[in-house]
């Protein structure tokens, strides 16, 4: 029986109007009742606008031009409106703490029906039912900063759900969670759609993370346009993930170095799923003898130590509780764990913003705790996750400029070494324009530039490329990587378990204001306890180990990263 | 951190009272206290109010830091008041008793003393019950009482979502703050005025744009989920009246009434012990 059309796209175009060329090109597009479709690709690629046209978002708050029609629910979506539409579909938007709008979470989950004037006694009978069906009952009375991020997630689900909608749709729904929360959210996503019988429609590029749990279609977009819209087995098969900017999952990667050609009747969209013969678990096994094992680095130097660092915020909060680490001179590391783990903490200690109670901080032997966070940036730069909280001058040059200027240097000095720090980091041909024309990649250059003319010895990025595509990701890595093999220390605060394992050899992971792991990043993945506690993601390239045989998943992925990093050079 | 809008949420009959009829007492009971210098009435007010800061189960040292400020800007206010206009209260109660003769207009005389006595008691009766309704309102209320009263819902649902944030607002300056003195900006008083209001703006930029970042978000989260559709909204946090706000309400009713019938009755807003 053919299921009801909920959403249908004919011939549908899009133009903003500030845009010269439209967004959107004859985009034919359905989504039935009770669907999961995944709609996958590139930032850029109209993926979004495609989310904006169905909730109303697009015209309502990003005017344009529109030209074909979209039909909800057999209704014409413009006329439908923003409020209209929202009766039948609910939006779940990227940042879960950006769309807490009630003090309180149950106010949080009552907004739409304060807003639909319901009574408050039925508001109250429907809040607690919602606030079961996603299991936070218990924290209803909790203001937003007192919960979890997957707490949140949940939050947001049920902020729309009391609308009773048909249609669920999530928004790059996993770019602000840690690997373990995303995990769960897919998890959540699906349970929910299995009780309410739903439709869901997920935005996302971390194509691997949504298929840990099934989906009945995914839709690849790329330049506006639709390149495949079918089942996720088959898009698996083809090459049109890599060419279209989407990363496929790191084990259907490894069976095409293996060898192994995957094909639909192989379900490779889902790993536990997966079906191998003995001949192609060989392959797997073989290729893995093959690879040469990357060559451990050598010995480096200390460059930074903390011995027993200890600190507490004026609120009473320990945050740090007895921290040894040391980096050495040269490499890349990554510095992991959940929220409030104390990552960032460490990192602001280090730079000098808080000042811990105990312990001490050494710099190439020299003794950090007396000098000033001035002093301290001319050695160790910090470079913030939102690259719109660091730039403060309207052009490139003078943003570079500014930490120069303020210390004093000469005009004659700065510019050789600005237009210097500009080359390395690509954006010399940039160098007169206005900041607000780069992209938000270009602009997390231009903030790394302005701390990397100052030429300190450690670079610490926090979170260099959440919600970044993978082409971004990799520009950003793979020049953060270049700028280290010139020498440069860098540390790394992230979520990302790929940037930990393709980047970092060495990973350190802290819980609860502890260190509890300080090792090579395929070890602490590789260690499902580690991996608990902290809130990562085992690699998929663990199960394919296991599933073919093969004893050591950790050389596995060790010797997959090492070819990966070739072949994508 | 020091918060000035600080609920303290504790079980007190004061507490039990809804946010809508605390903010009408508020305002009945300001009006009273300001329209009038009945000297009786005022120290009336002030008893009164202190009964029902210990009946909300307030200590002091819960509002140390607003009391404080407070108790500045009482100070503040009277030493001006005496420096621009030392004769106020001659002119006001029409006779001039010196008590201590000083040099100039600045002689003290009983009638000044007098004026600022009662100055300091509408300061003690009014500020109390505005530190009351602060803290023992609970802040998801507070939208719901402004709009109760009359305020369009928009701009209630804007003032509570102003206070929400001031804090996240108040987490990032810092954070800029710091990422922006370890690029060298220079915050402390070391540096001249022109240095750091140019400090002042590599801070204020990049908050002024992030949080532009943040309101966008947030008006399309809300419009998403249907605010602003109707000409009106329920509240999930209102409270239904009860006797006891009924009961509150019409004592400051009552209370306003009296103050302007003592007006009325006196001649004057001015109790005068001097006639």
């Amino acid at each position: 029986m053919e299921k009801e059309t909920l959403i249908s796209f004919r011939d549908f175009g899009f133009q903003y109007t500030a845009q010269a060329a439209p967004t959107l090109y004859h985009i034919n597009l359905d989504i039935h009742r009770g669907e999961k479709v995944l709609i996958a690709g590139p930032s850029g690629c109209g993926k979004s606008t495609i989310a904006h046209c169905i909730n109303g978002l697009i015209p309502a708050s990003y005017p344009g031009k529109i030209s074909g029609s979209l039909t909800v629910k057999g209704e014409n979506a413009v006329k439908l409106g923003l409020f209209g539409l929202s009766k039948t579909i609910g939006t779940v938007l990227q940042d879960s703490d950006g769309q807490f709008i009630g003090l309180t979470v149950a106010e949080d989950i009552a907004f739409a029906l304060e807003n639909d004037c319901v009574a408050r006694d039925e508001m109250h009978e429907i809040v607690k039912k919602t606030a079961d069906l996603v299991d936070i009952r218990r924290v209803l009375g909790h203001a937003p900063h007192e919960i979890s991020g997957g707490q949140k997630q949940r939050v947001s689900l049920a902020g729309v759900m009391v609308n009773q909608v048909d249609v669920l749709l999530f928004d790059e729904p996993l770019a602000n969670l840690d690997p373990a929360t995303g995990k769960q959210a897919i998890e959540l996503i699906d349970e929910i759609q299995q009780r309410t019988g739903c439709a869901v429609v997920i935005i996302e590029h971390r194509l691997e993370d949504v298929l840990h749990r099934h989906v009945d279609r995914v839709v690849v977009m790329g330049d506006g346009r639709i390149l495949y819209d079918g089942d996720p087995d088959t898009v698996l098969c083809s090459f049109l993930l890599q060419t279209s900017g989407i990363r496929e999952p790191l084990y259907v990667t490894a069976l095409k170095y293996a060898g192994v050609s995957p094909t639909p009747e192989m379900h490779p969209a889902s790993l536990p799923q997966l079906v191998l013969t003995q001949a192609q678990k060989d392959q797997v096994k073989n290729w893995f003898f093959r690879q040469p094992s990357p060559v451990p680095g050598e010995d480096r130097p200390v460059i930074l130590e903390a011995k027993a660092i200890d600190f507490s915020y004026e609120g009473g909060h320990h945050a740090l509780k007895g921290i040894d680490v040391a980096i050495y001179k040269g490499e890349m590391l990554s510095i992991v764990g959940t929220n409030g783990a104390g990552k960032s903490t460490f990192s602001k200690v280090i730079c000098g913003f808080e000042q811990p109670q105990s312990g001490s901080l050494t710099l190439n032997g020299e003794d950090l705790t007396a000098l000033s966070i001035k002093e301290r940036a001319d050695k160790i730069g910090y470079v913030m996750q939102n690259p719109n909280q660091m730039i403060s001058k309207t052009m490139i040059f003078d943003e570079v400029a500014l930490g120069l200027r303020n210390r004093g240097v000469s005009e004659e000095e700065i510019r050789p070494r600005v237009e210097e720090t500009l080359k390395i980091c690509g954006l010399y041909p940039f160098r007169n324009w206005p900041i607000s024309a780069l992209s938000y990649g270009q602009k997390k250059r231009v903030t790394i530039a302005s701390i990397l003319v100052l030429r300190p010895e450690i670079l610490i990025l926090d979170e260099p490329t959440a919600g970044q595509d993978f082409r971004h990701y990799t520009e950003i890595m793979d020049f953060l990587r270049a700028l280290n093999r010139q020498g440069v220390t860098i540390v790394l605060i992230t979520h990302d378990m790929h940037l930990m394992l393709e980047y970092t050899p060495r990973a350190i992971v802290f819980h609860d204001g502890r260190v509890i792991c300080d090792a090579s990043a395929a070890q602490v993945l590789n260690s499902p306890e580690i991996v608990t506690q902290a809130h990562l993601k085992e690699t998929s390239l663990y199960h394919l180990a296991l599933l073919s045989g093969i004893e050591s998943p950790e050389e596995f992925t060790r010797r997959f990263i090492a070819r990966d990093q070739e072949v994508r050079k | 951190m020091t918060n000035l809008f600080n609920y303290i949420d504790r079980p007190s009959p004061i507490h039990r009272l809804s946010g809508a009829s605390k903010l009408v007492c508020l305002l009945l009971w300001s009006v009273a206290a300001m329209t009038s210098f009945y000297t009786p009435l005022l120290v009336a007010l002030t008893v009164l109010a202190l009964i029902f800061f210990r009946m909300a189960k307030l200590r002091l040292k819960d509002v140390s830091f607003t009391v404080g400020i407070m108790l500045v800007y009482v100070a503040l206010n009277n030493v001006l008041i005496f420096l621009f206009s030392p004769d106020h209260g001659v002119e006001l109660y029409g006779s001039r008793t010196v008590l201590l003769p000083l040099p100039g207009r600045y002689s003290l005389t009983a009638e000044q003393l007098f004026y600022h006595l009662n100055v300091i008691l509408k300061n003690a009766c009014t500020i109390p019950p505005v530190i009351l309704f602060v803290c023992t309102t609970n802040p998801s209320e507070f939208a719901a009482s402004l709009n109760r009263i009359g305020v369009s819902y928009r701009i209630s649902y804007s003032v509570a979502l102003a206070l929400r944030y001031i804090p996240d607002i108040q987490r990032e300056y810092h954070d800029i703050s710091l990422a922006q003195q370890a690029r060298g900006v220079e915050m402390s008083k070391k540096a001249n005025l022109i240095h750091r209001l140019k400090a002042a703006s590599t801070i204020l930029i990049p908050l002024v744009l992030s949080s532009m970042e943040r309101i966008e978000t947030i008006s399309n989260a809300m419009e998403l989920r249907g605010f602003g559709k109707e000409k009106k909204r329920t509240w999930y946090a209102s409270r239904p009246f009860t006797p006891a706000d009924y009961g509150s309400m019409a004592f400051c009713a009552i209370l306003l009434i009296l103050s302007l019938a003592l007006t009325a009755i006196n001649g004057g807003r001015f109790f005068n012990p001097f006639r």
